[in-house]
């Protein structure tokens, strides 16, 4: 292999697809759902249920793709278009990642063949946070009872994004992750898949957000929860807590989706940051102002710096995401990358969006335009999967080789 | 396909790169700065390395292998040895670039092979001007038609001038536009001026004043259509990657201190001040190395590599200061003592906000 910096035929012709998608299918509800918070924004999901799913249709499949760099350069592009309809997608989304990854034949075949049906609309989610646990995810209290064929589940998932898509339409399923033993510490903790509708599953509210408002950001009740013992993915031996455990799908796998979708959520930030650059570019050029990339830094303007540094800040989050998306697609180990990948986009794009607003003035900051909206939009980047700040310490952890209980 | 690795052939060479700057470079940084003086015998022995001589076209004896990711990757790891030894290492490129890119035939005859024999011969390359808010693209130093010749008038700056070297490639703007020439340093008019600057103080500079200074027709490199704005593009690629080496230097020797540092009982590294700094360091390293790569990358592929360059550079040189400020931090008072490197790092960072034609890829 050698350094490469253009994507694939393919993946060029899957972003200009997502492209297209984007601006006649996303933008124009954009406003709309940030608007109507926690309403189903049923013409888009009802559009890409029909028409979006199954990828570009120029795609060669003789040719190679650019693997997981593609995932990421969709994730951006639908997210230069929005990122809350994005979350929205009928998807088995963190759910069926989860799935896929730890899952055996039969059960990715009873999950996830409804993504793939022509019936109505799915969604997967997943549930780890709770009221006393979001960073700390090792110390959930949501319990697994064993009874019998079956798992009780009791306890309280917040922030679980498409938890309302995925615990209320047939066919979804939220994978909740609780502990068999509390004793055990992480290694009590295992994934149970729960079909949507299962008795004791209470949706009991949706968020209010600063942004991605078009997507439904769940708070989940279980209580005498009954799921079959087949719908537990992974091992169901129980390791006392060791941090070097191996080959165990329960608290590693968890934080092994991590690596992967992290990647993709840092892409995703690098969409509503690109969404709020292009636009700021477009309104300087109708301005008359311009970018110069030639000029002695003593004559560049205030806006000209402002504008060039965050270019340059969205391109290294951009490829610090190709970088982390690539190690995936051969295989090889990111947990570095990947963090180092989401800190940066979370980051920059907070940054970007914010200082777009405060360019444009008043039309920034009004609600005629979206670039309001991509500020709102943009923050979450920053948060979810994992905060800056636990990336941070991933990162920290990594390059000085301390583990977490060294490095707390 | 988006690919992050250096091709085996590249590895090798980075492989033996780094070895030497780590057995080499390295251990003498810290006295030449002191001494403000070269190592002579050790640039003989980089050259036998034949880095700039593996770019140059082997109808003049090169190894015919040029390439800017190369150059970038080279450029980084010598850096990270000491900027001003990787300065004065791969002088020879600042006229075998020109001159490859911009010469006649004829020129590359008479120049390009001087630069492969088994003597090592610095290159010098006269961009920068001393005068506020100077832009390396439109030089105020005049050439003025003379007989069949030019008069050069100016003033440089910042020139490297190791020892050993005859000539210095000077960019001045003539009737057509701005050009290079190739100067005698003992040319009539020509007076060289050592300098002295807060960094790089191992590299021999001097700043420049040329009073009717004659060059033959013979010795103008042939005026091409944005030929001056590649040379700056190239040196701003090798100097964002020396930027990164030099980043990454001081970032090495604070991740290593701080986890020997003890302070209430236990490693800084152990505390979140310090690691997460640490950690916010080697993100952003790897980040402005990556958007390096990405314009020499540009550049190799023939690609309109401008603003992909700017914003590179520009980065890197942002990042190469923010990250030596930072190791000087996490050493504390011991960071700003010059027995320790950061120091060192954070006086030859500040320099690239600066550097024109440090070097070229």
């Amino acid at each position: 292999m050698a350094i490469d910096f253009e994507l694939t035929r393919n993946a060029q012709v899957a972003r200009a697809h997502y492209r297209d998608m984007a601006s006649a299918h996303m933008r124009p509800f954009s406003r709309e759902y940030d608007d109507r918070e926690h309403e189903l924004p049923t013409p888009w999901v009802d559009w890409f249920w029909k028409h979006g799913r199954g990828g570009a249709p120029d795609t060669d499949l003789s040719q190679p793709g650019d693997g997981m760099v593609q995932v990421c350069v969709q994730a951006e592009e639908l997210c230069w278009g929005d990122a809350g309809l994005y979350l929205r997608i009928p998807s088995a989304a963190l759910g069926g990642s989860a799935v896929a990854a730890a899952g055996t034949p039969a059960q990715k075949e009873r999950f996830l063949s409804a993504f793939r049906g022509d019936g109505p609309p799915v969604w997967g989610a997943m549930a780890i946070t709770e009221p006393q646990a979001g960073s700390d995810s090792a110390a959930i209290q949501t319990t697994a009872v064993r009874d019998g064929d079956e798992y009780v589940l009791d306890g309280t998932k917040i922030f679980c994004t498409s938890g309302e898509g995925a615990s209320q339409h047939e066919g979804g399923f939220v994978v909740v992750w609780a502990t068999v033993d509390k004793s055990a510490g992480r290694g009590g903790i295992k994934a149970f898949v729960v079909p949507a509708k299962t008795p004791g599953m209470r949706l009991v509210g949706t968020e209010k957000k600063l942004g991605i408002r078009a997507s439904d950001t769940a708070t989940l009740v279980l209580e005498k929860c009954r799921v079959p013992a087949a719908n537990l993915l992974g091992s169901a031996t129980v390791k006392k807590d060791d941090a070097k455990q191996t080959g165990d799908k329960g608290f590693k796998g968890a934080m092994a989706t991590f690596d992967a979708s992290r990647p993709i959520v840092a892409a995703m930030a690098v969409g509503v940051g690109r969404a709020s650059l292009d636009f700021l570019r477009e309104e300087l050029t109708r301005n008359g102002v311009k970018i110069r990339y030639d000029a002695p830094a003593a004559a560049l303007g205030a806006v000209e710096r402002d504008v060039i540094d965050m270019e340059a800040e969205l391109q290294a989050a951009r490829l610090l995401t190709w970088r982390a998306a690539a190690l995936i697609s051969r295989g090889r180990p990111n947990n570095l990358e990947a963090s180092m990948a989401k800190a940066k986009a979370g980051l920059v794009v907070t940054r970007i969006t914010q200082k777009a607003v405060e360019l444009l003035g008043p039309a920034g900051y009004s609600k005629k335009l979206l670039v309001e909206k991509w500020m709102r939009d943009a923050k979450i980047n920053d948060i979810y999967e994992g905060t800056q700040q636990i990336n941070q310490l991933i990162v920290a952890r990594r390059i000085l080789e301390y583990s977490s209980s060294v490095l707390r | 396909m988006i690919d992050f690795d250096p091709s085996e052939e590249q590895q090798l060479i980075v492989e033996t790169v780094r070895q030497f700057a780590r057995n080499e470079v390295r251990p003498r940084a810290r006295e030449c700065d002191e001494a403000a003086k070269l190592p002579a015998e050790l640039l003989h022995e980089a050259h036998a390395l034949g880095l700039v001589a593996s770019g140059i076209d082997e109808r003049f004896g090169g190894g015919g292998e040029r390439s800017a990711l190369t150059g970038a990757l080279v450029a980084e790891e010598l850096a990270w040895g000491d900027l001003s030894i990787a300065a004065a290492i791969l002088s020879p490129s600042l006229e075998s670039v020109p001159v490859s890119d911009l010469a006649s035939d004829a020129q590359k005859q008479l120049w390009l092979p001087g630069l492969v024999g088994e003597r090592f011969r610095p290159g010098a390359l006269a961009l920068v001007e001393p005068h506020y808010g100077a832009d390396p693209l439109t030089p105020h130093t005049r050439a003025r038609r003379d007989g069949a010749g030019y008069r050069l008038d100016g003033e440089k700056c910042l020139v490297p001038w190791v020892e050993g070297g005859d000539h210095v490639l000077v960019s001045a703007t003539g009737d057509t536009g701005p050009q290079l020439f190739r100067v005698a340093r003992q040319a009539m008019g020509l007076r060289a001026t050592p300098a002295r600057y807060m960094g790089i103080q191992a590299l021999p500079t001097v700043e420049l004043s040329l009073q009717a200074v004659r060059v033959a027709a013979d010795d103008a490199l042939p005026p091409a259509r944005d030929g001056l704005a590649s040379v700056v593009q190239r040196g701003r690629v090798a100097q964002g990657a020396m930027a990164i080496g030099v980043a990454r230097a001081a970032y090495e020797v604070a991740r290593d201190y701080a986890k020997e540092r003890r302070a209430f009982g236990a490693p800084i590294a152990t505390k979140q001040a310090i690691a997460f700094k640490l950690a916010d360091m080697a993100i952003e390293i790897d980040a402005a190395r990556l958007l390096v790569w990405e314009a020499a990358w540009h550049l190799d592929t023939a690609r309109d590599a401008a603003r992909a360059v700017f914003l590179a550079h520009r980065q890197a040189q942002k990042v190469a200061l923010e990250v030596s400020d930072a190791a000087v931090q996490v050493l504390g008072g011991h960071g700003y003592t010059r027995e320790y490197l950061p120091e060192l790092c954070l006086r030859n960072a500040r320099g690239f906000a600066c550097f024109e034609g440090l070097s070229l890829v």
